[in-house]
């Protein structure tokens, strides 16, 4: 235990327990159901799960700094129907062009938030609870009730989500999928090196003293918002890809879906602490017990949010319960083997 | 006069002044508007939002958040519903609603107070675990059905021209409004509202005190539910939906600070009255309820934007340091 404590930090311990709980469950499911481990189990999950991938990772990026982002979920519906419409009208559009516009009204959409949130000082949970409503009841005025339907759209936006990008085996991975792994990787990697992304944890960690050390705070925190919103607007284009038909309830309580990946992936609610991976497996956990829960009990698909809910009660409670004693932990751990270093006459070392 | 004047120039009189423009511009589009039958028939649309609101302040006054009324809302009129679809006899349904809502509460409150999880965070999960709970009873159905008394309750008049729902909330205004003003219980909600430190050092027991403004909001929301079944007829699994925009909205709107150990209660009841008022003015205007909405989405963000801007421009004037509130977001537990 202490070998393993000297060499992993608790947050890294919280990825790897998620991945062994995704190992178990997958194979607690494989004993029950019949053709579980299958290419086609894996192309479900895993296409449901790069939408709602793609938003964490911005939500992740909001949530470090002790912020939240309510909603996604509507700025991914509002782009979804915009670009649908937009395709509808003209099949010539070029995908790039598409991809973009539903890129820039998200960041729009997000700066928004970001400006209320950063220079407004509105709280975060008082103002994109307010734009949730907005810019929802922009999409219900902008479509007249109408619905973008899969007829309408161009035949490559038709066949992105089925053709296969590469094949391992039996196993065909999506372009969806990969873009959103993709968008995962160099955010994470972001985080991890860039200095804006350390600054994030900064400010998430103590944001008196981020401004007292000179961060552009108001800055960072507005361009978290944008970037949320950015990445909403691309999953936006990713579910109008995905579903074809886009009615004014689209994108509906994915915000729910998206905060919960990211507590359950082990990013503190009260920022801080997390990582995009973790939001990753997170948003990955709960798919794969939803799917495969309804699939295994028969049970009705009303006990999804169910599950939800408490799934995570759960994660913000062995949070605190577990990784709090752990990094209690750790942190001992850590000063004892430099008092021992210093003891034996190493040279001292700190911070 | 000095008095009146300050009164005024205080956020309730504030309240009032649009409040009367509001009532003003409505009675002036519409005869009529004014007379108490419409009144009542008006309020009656929303009073068991209003029931809600009264004690979100509470919640909210003491620096927490409870997102997941709406949902407690929507199980217990879906228990009330499923019950007595069952057979049970709908009084021992409407008992058993309100014990399901009070347990949600409970439930909310042992991970807050006790676990000292983030109220964000647990309620979040309670807002869509307990929708999950009434989607699991009710699955896509509607179901009405109900003995002939109750829908009466919901519908008719109880008191005079006053239906019990608009009794229910008269009676719990002026509760709560002794409640927070004039009690211990009021005085402690705003000592851990402002200070937590301080209210931990004079004794307050916090762990007790968010145990029972849990439970009461769980409680409170479960009988705000059941009315609403009785108002309606009919339930589904989605009955109450979104509610908790429209609570949380009127409570910010009405003074409370989301960051606790501000706001009155006179305030809040002044900002129901405008909100059901502004919103019947705009059904008046022919605006739909969709844009209504929006129009209440607009209001909750600047009910704070406003104050924030206000301080800001006073304290530059002033020559003083701005005012900066620590840690936007959410309020933090310990």
């Amino acid at each position: 235990m202490r070998l393993l404590l000297r060499h992993v930090r608790p947050e890294q311990l919280r990825e790897l327990t998620l991945v062994l709980i995704i190992i178990a469950v997958a194979a607690f499911f494989a004993t029950q159901i019949d053709d579980f481990v299958s290419a086609r189990t894996f192309t479900r999950i895993s296409t449901s799960v790069a939408v709602i991938a793609v938003v964490a990772v911005g939500q992740t990026l909001v949530v470090l700094t002790r912020n939240i982002d309510l909603s996604v979920g509507s700025i991914v519906g509002l782009v979804a129907y915009f670009a649908g419409t937009m395709l509808s009208n003209d099949p010539t559009i070029p995908a790039p062009v598409i991809i973009s516009i539903s890129i820039v009204i998200g960041a729009s959409l997000g700066a928004v938030n970001g400006l209320l949130v950063a220079y407004g000082r509105v709280p975060a949970i008082v103002t994109t609870l307010g734009t949730l409503a907005l810019y929802r009841v922009a999409l219900v005025e902008l479509s007249g009730a109408r619905t973008v339907t899969t007829d309408a759209l161009p035949a490559w936006m038709l066949d992105l989500p089925r053709v296969t990008l590469l094949s391992l085996g039996a196993v065909d991975v999506r372009p969806l999928v990969v873009l959103a792994v993709a968008i995962a990787v160099v955010f994470q990697l972001g985080l991890r090196y860039l200095p804006f992304g350390r600054r994030l944890f900064a400010i998430g960690s103590n944001p008196d003293a981020a401004r007292v050390a000179g961060f552009p705070v108001q800055r960072d925190i507005f361009a978290t918002f944008v970037m949320s919103g950015a990445l909403a607007g691309l999953a936006g284009f990713m579910f109008l890809a995905r579903f074809g038909n886009i009615t004014v309830t689209a994108g509906q309580g994915l915000e729910l879906q998206v905060v919960a990946a990211v507590v359950v992936g082990g990013v503190n609610i009260f920022g801080g602490v997390g990582s995009i991976i973790g939001a990753l497996l997170g948003a990955t956990l709960i798919d794969l017990l939803q799917q495969s829960l309804i699939r295994w009990l028969e049970v009705s698909e009303f006990l999804r949010d169910a599950i939800l809910g408490l799934l995570i009660l759960l994660a913000v409670a062995s949070d605190k319960v577990i990784i709090g004693r752990l990094r209690t932990l750790w942190i001992r751990e850590r000063r004892r083997s430099q008092d021992s270093a210093e003891l034996s006459g190493g040279v001292a070392r700190r911070g | 006069m000095a008095e009146l004047r300050s009164r005024l120039q205080s956020w309730e009189g504030l309240l009032l002044v649009i409040l009367v423009i509001v009532m003003g511009l409505n009675a002036l589009a519409a005869p009529g508007y004014l007379t108490a039958q419409n009144q009542i028939n008006l309020f009656q649309l929303s009073v068991e939002k209003a029931i809600v609101v009264l004690i979100m302040t509470f919640v909210i006054v003491s620096g927490e958040i409870d997102l997941s009324v709406a949902s407690v809302m929507g199980l217990a009129a879906v228990v009330v519903a499923w019950s007595t679809s069952q057979g049970v006899p709908t009084e021992a349904a409407i008992v058993i609603a309100l014990a399901v809502g009070g347990l949600c509460g409970l439930v909310n409150g042992f991970w807050i107070a006790i676990v000292g999880l983030p109220s964000l965070a647990v309620t979040l999960a309670g807002l869509i675990g307990y929708r999950g709970l009434a989607r699991v009873l009710i699955e896509d159905r509607s179901i009405g059905g109900f003995p002939d008394w109750f829908e009466s309750l919901g519908q008719r008049p109880f008191i005079g021209p006053l239906p019990l729902a608009l009794v229910v909330f008269a009676v719990m205004a002026v509760g709560a409004t002794v409640l927070l003003r004039s009690s211990g219980f009021g005085r402690y909600v705003y000592v851990l509202g402002n200070n937590i430190q301080a209210a931990r050092f004079s004794g307050v027991r916090i762990a007790r005190l968010r145990l029972a403004i849990f439970t009461l909001s769980g409680l409170i929301a479960a009988i705000a539910g059941v009315l609403l079944a009785a108002r309606l007829g009919a339930v589904r699994g989605s009955t109450a939906e979104g509610f908790e925009l429209d609570i949380i909205t009127i409570v910010l709107l009405g003074g409370v600070s989301i960051f606790g150990g501000r706001g009155t209660m006179s305030g809040v009841i002044l900002s129901i009255l405008l909100i059901l008022n502004l919103r019947n003015g705009l059904g008046l205007a022919n605006v739909t309820g969709n844009t209504q909405t929006g129009v209440i989405g607009v209001l909750l963000i600047l009910s704070v934007l406003v104050p924030n801007l206000v301080g800001a421009a006073r304290s530059r004037f002033a020559r003083e340091e701005p005012v900066v509130l620590t840690s936007p977001g959410m309020t933090q537990v310990d």
